[in-house]
């Protein structure tokens, strides 16, 4: 099959992938704060309420534990509900319908019911947004069994992941970095397809080390491993996990048995984070390649910062450059 | 048409604590039907008492007793049609049996696991009853999303949801009337107000005079029902769920009733309740009133009741051997049904585990 591709940005193809569900089956409802008339404060839903109508796109009251308590509900009965939750930040006020009934209903139910619904969540700093705004939550939903973490990276990706997410049979929470939304375009397929969940890509094949990142911190790592390259000219191997949970370990794993360094990058929170885990994996399959210490670079172990110094504590290619410099010393 | 008699301090009651009709009966019940939920309500009593017995013996999990409770329970699940779902808190298991599932299927929980299909739906039929819901509240947003769906798919389906009268305080309680409000969802939100959340008293959730009154701020219609009075239980039940189903959307219903027991087989409330309250309602015993009742009509005579009463019990004892004798998953039934398949992380962990308790492959 030919594939007809036009540049896109992530909020296009994001756009792309729930019309394309939307019309292959009537099951897929949009619901969430402002995504009817006004297509999400993003507009990834634009236009989706005029085409699909009002039962199938509809925003709710002002309320997040509402939006994925009554996605609960709709899912177990029968559609598949892709709720909006206008940014990750606000999620805390859902932990629990989250956490302990949609990610837990398969299990509480014996596999009778289940939830197979996407949370769509804009997060992540660099756009200067208010607090609260900015918040990475994927590393608290990393011990929330039952739950799938998918975090895109490119357009081609956002669309493929969205796909498949919403084609899921367990919930998936769907993190979509804000400063990657229009940030750039990128040639992606107008027809449908997939991109498996669970299944890292390897952005660019490298022999002195590994480099795992995800979402906004990609084209970070891209940057990082251009200098890299440019002052060495050691190759960086760059692994975009695309799914936080389940997690690619043999991607991981390979890829440092290969290259016997590795650096994790992020931009939340350092402790107990992604990279904490990608680090023990790497301890646990990997040691003896090994030959030095794993670095993390992520955000600090702070809040994330008020705008006005969220540029200090964004990992940035300078940052990460001087952590590779560091692991790539004999 | 009831719901235009908002007398919101009032509770409704078509009987009155001795039995004796103070409205007319509610019409199309037969006394076959009636007999019938009184035997449900003296099941629910038995498997409560049974479950806390069990309890004590170290043979099933801490409980929460429904006694007291046993005719806004029935009247809840009585109405239902089996198109219809129902979800409550571990306190609302009796109005699972009023809709039919069995009683097998909570017994089989109460030994500490989650009952399987087979168990909850004998026969193949799914009761659409979800998992008895422990955090507070969680469930009523489950009934207006069960609801919602129902009416997006353009199904003549309704939704009972029930909670307690804690749960009124919490979040979720109130986003679930205000989904429901505003997507007139066809869903029936049922606050079984039994007077104590564990050893807070019912005045210390609300300084409002009653919980339906939560009803006008969401601009859902409301009702007070007297909760031990299983004819009235069941006419508001049926008027809303008749409302709900004509498309007219969602109502509230607070039923006044009274735990008998303890919050769960871990409390004491003799700590905190005073004598003289649990005699009061001991004395507006639901399945008393209803006996009275149906033995002044005709409808059961002291010999007979007594035979039901024996037959509710063996039903019961019967129904728990069912859940008890049921195998139990293997010792790693605890990576099932977390995701629809195992990741590959998780099917190493069950290897691991299997070799750690010496379980052979498969078992």
């Amino acid at each position: 099959m030919t594939m007809i591709a036009t540049k896109f940005t992530i909020i296009e193809a994001l756009n792309q992938a729930l019309a394309h569900e939307m019309e292959r089956d009537p099951r897929v409802v949009l619901l969430g704060q402002d995504i009817g008339k006004n297509g999400g404060v993003f507009r990834v839903t634009d236009g989706l309420q005029d085409r699909f109508g009002e039962n199938r796109v509809f925003d709710t009251p002002l309320a997040e534990s509402g939006i994925i308590g009554t996605s609960v509900g709709m899912a177990i009965n029968g559609l598949r509900p892709v709720a909006e939750i206008q940014f990750a930040g606000f999620i805390f006020l859902a932990m629990n319908q989250l956490v302990s009934q949609a990610a837990h209903m398969r299990y509480r139910s014996a596999g009778q019911y289940s939830c197979p619904m996407v949370i769509r969540a804009p997060f992540g700093g660099g756009i200067r947004s208010p607090e609260m705004h900015a918040d990475s939550v994927e590393g608290t939903f990393l011990q929330t069994p039952g739950l799938k973490i998918v975090v895109p990276s490119t357009p081609y990706d956002a669309k493929g992941l969205l796909t498949a997410s919403i084609e899921d049979p367990d919930p998936v929470i769907f993190l979509e970095n804000i400063k990657l939304y229009r940030s750039f375009k990128q040639e992606v397929p107008t027809e449908r397809y997939t991109i498996p969940l669970g299944k890292a890509a390897i952005v660019q094949e490298g022999q002195d080390l590994t480099l795992i990142a995800y979402g906004a911190m990609v084209s970070v790592a891209t940057e990082a491993a251009k200098a890299i390259k440019a002052q060495t000219g050691a190759t960086v191997e760059i692994i975009d996990l695309r799914t936080i949970w389940p997690m690619d370990e043999e991607t991981i794993i390979a890829s440092v048995t290969k290259t016997g360094r590795a650096v994790v990058v992020h931009e939340a929170p350092m402790a107990g984070g992604v990279g904490a885990e990608i680090v023990a994996i790497i301890n646990e399959n990997c040691l003896y390649s090994l030959l030095k210490p794993v670095t993390r670079v992520t955000g600090y172990d702070t809040p994330f910062p008020p705008p006005g110094l969220e540029d200090n504590y964004l990992p940035t290619p300078a940052r990460l450059t001087s952590a590779i410099l560091r692991t790539l010393e004999d | 048409m009831l719901m235009h008699d908002v007398e919101l301090d009032k509770p409704y009651q078509v009987l009155d604590p001795h039995g004796q009709l103070v409205r007319p009966m509610p019409q199309g019940l037969s006394d076959e039907s009636l007999v019938e939920w009184y035997r449900t309500m003296w099941q629910t009593r038995f498997f409560s008492n049974k479950v806390v017995a069990l309890q004590r013996q170290g043979r099933a999990t801490t409980w929460g007793p429904l006694i007291g409770q046993e005719a806004t329970a029935v009247g809840m699940g009585a109405v239902l049609e089996p198109q219809d779902w129902l979800t409550g808190s571990y306190r609302e298991a009796g109005a699972y049996f009023a809709r039919g599932f069995p009683i097998a299927g909570v017994a089989y929980y109460t030994r500490g696991l989650q009952p399987p299909r087979e168990v909850c739906q004998p026969g193949g039929r799914d009761f659409r009853c979800l998992p008895l819901q422990i955090v507070i509240a969680t469930q009523m947003l489950h009934a207006v999303g069960l609801a919602m769906a129902a009416k997006i798919k353009g199904e003549n389906s309704v939704v009972v949801g029930g909670c307690g009268d804690g749960a009124t305080s919490e979040g979720d309680f109130n986003e679930a009337l205000n989904y429901a409000g505003v997507f007139k969802a066809p869903a029936v939100l049922v606050v079984t107000n039994n007077g104590w959340a564990i050893s807070t008293p019912r005045a210390r959730q609300t300084a409002a005079e009653n919980l339906a009154a939560r009803g006008v701020g969401f601009g859902i219609p409301a009702r007070i029902v007297d909760g031990n009075d299983l004819l009235a239980v069941y006419e508001v039940m049926k008027e809303a769920t008749d409302r709900a189903r004509a498309g007219d959307g969602p109502t509230l219903i607070e039923a006044i009733t009274y735990r008998l027991g303890a919050h769960t087989t871990a409390d004491d409330p003799t700590r905190y309740r005073p004598k003289e309250e649990l005699q009061y309602w001991e004395a507006r015993d639901p399945m008393k009133r209803l006996k009275a009742f149906l033995i002044e009509r005709g409808a059961l005579t002291e010999e007979s009741d007594a035979q039901l009463v024996e037959g509710a019990e063996a039903f019961v004892a019967a129904q728990v051997q069912l859940a008890h004798d049921h195998p139990a998953p293997g010792a790693d039934g605890f990576f099932n049904n977390v995701f629809e398949e195992l990741t590959p992380r998780m099917e190493r962990q069950r290897e691991d585990f299997r070799h750690d308790y010496g379980l052979s492959e498969g078992k």
